[in-house]
């Protein structure tokens, strides 16, 4: 968590709200906080870090463990409408990826802020080419998008 | 230096009891301390693991939470009209 602590900011900047969840109680959050991750991110963790002993929101989000007892590493993207446009879970010993977090979230503002008009490609980040779909570009793809711009 | 989150105004702040104090889906059974929960939708109990949908509704919750050294209650409804990225980890002190 101080990976995305650490990147508060720009999600700021972006008009994005970051929440966290654990099964750990709000205590064991303020220990945490205090003991650990305020060493790692100045001022600690600037959001709130949310308690859900016994798992009930993370079952519903479909990412809680009932046989280990713990929720795994699901990340929902989840636009002013309260609409969940994307999610990754990943199994506990692999961290995420905070820059495509934000890559995922600068994309989805952009097709709502086109209002649907514009899709955007494998690889697509803030400045590459994005595509209006429409019955012309059907078959046409392939002339305006090549393969290579899917690659950082 | 953050910029104060928008969170802080809508949350209540809450008092803290001798129990875990824990949350739930909006719409299940109000939360009470030393109570058992029941959930009251069939779906949320465990013989559903089904994913959510992409593109369809982030199902609402209520939640205690601890936020610059206070002790709040966060509903996700909320933040409506606003980006959310939610993060679940599987818990604190681990080491990823």
């Amino acid at each position: 968590m101080s990976a995305v602590a650490d990147r508060y900011s720009e999600f700021q900047d972006l008009g994005v709200e970051v929440l966290s969840m654990s099964v750990d109680s709000v205590f064991v959050h303020k220990m945490w906080d205090e003991h650990e991750l305020s060493k790692m991110v100045k001022g600690g963790i600037p959001f709130p870090m949310m308690s859900d002993g016994g798992g009930k929101v993370g079952t519903v989000y479909g990412i809680y463990d009932e046989d280990a007892g713990v929720e795994t590493r699901g990340r929902f993207i989840i636009d002013p409408d309260g609409n969940v446009q994307g999610y990754e879970v990943l199994t506990p010993p692999v961290g995420r990826n905070v820059n495509e977090s934000i890559r995922q979230v600068q994309a989805f503002q952009h097709v709502r802020n086109s209002k649907g008009s514009e899709a955007l490609p494998s690889g697509w980040k803030p400045g590459k080419l994005t595509l209006k779909p429409g019955p012309d570009l059907v078959g046409k793809v392939w002339e305006v998008w090549k393969t290579d711009m899917a690659r950082d | 230096m953050y910029h104060v989150s928008g969170g802080d105004s809508m949350a209540e702040e809450f008092k803290p009891g001798c129990a875990r104090p824990t949350g739930g889906p909006v719409g299940s059974e109000p939360v009470k301390e030393d109570a058992v929960i029941s959930l009251q939708d069939e779906s949320m109990k465990g013989g559903n693991k089904s994913m959510i949908m992409v593109g369809k509704k982030a199902p609402d919750f209520t939640a205690p939470a601890y936020h610059r050294g206070k002790f709040i209650n966060v509903t996700l409804s909320d933040y409506l009209g606003k980006w959310v990225v939610l993060c679940f980890y599987p818990g604190d002190f681990t080491f990823v």
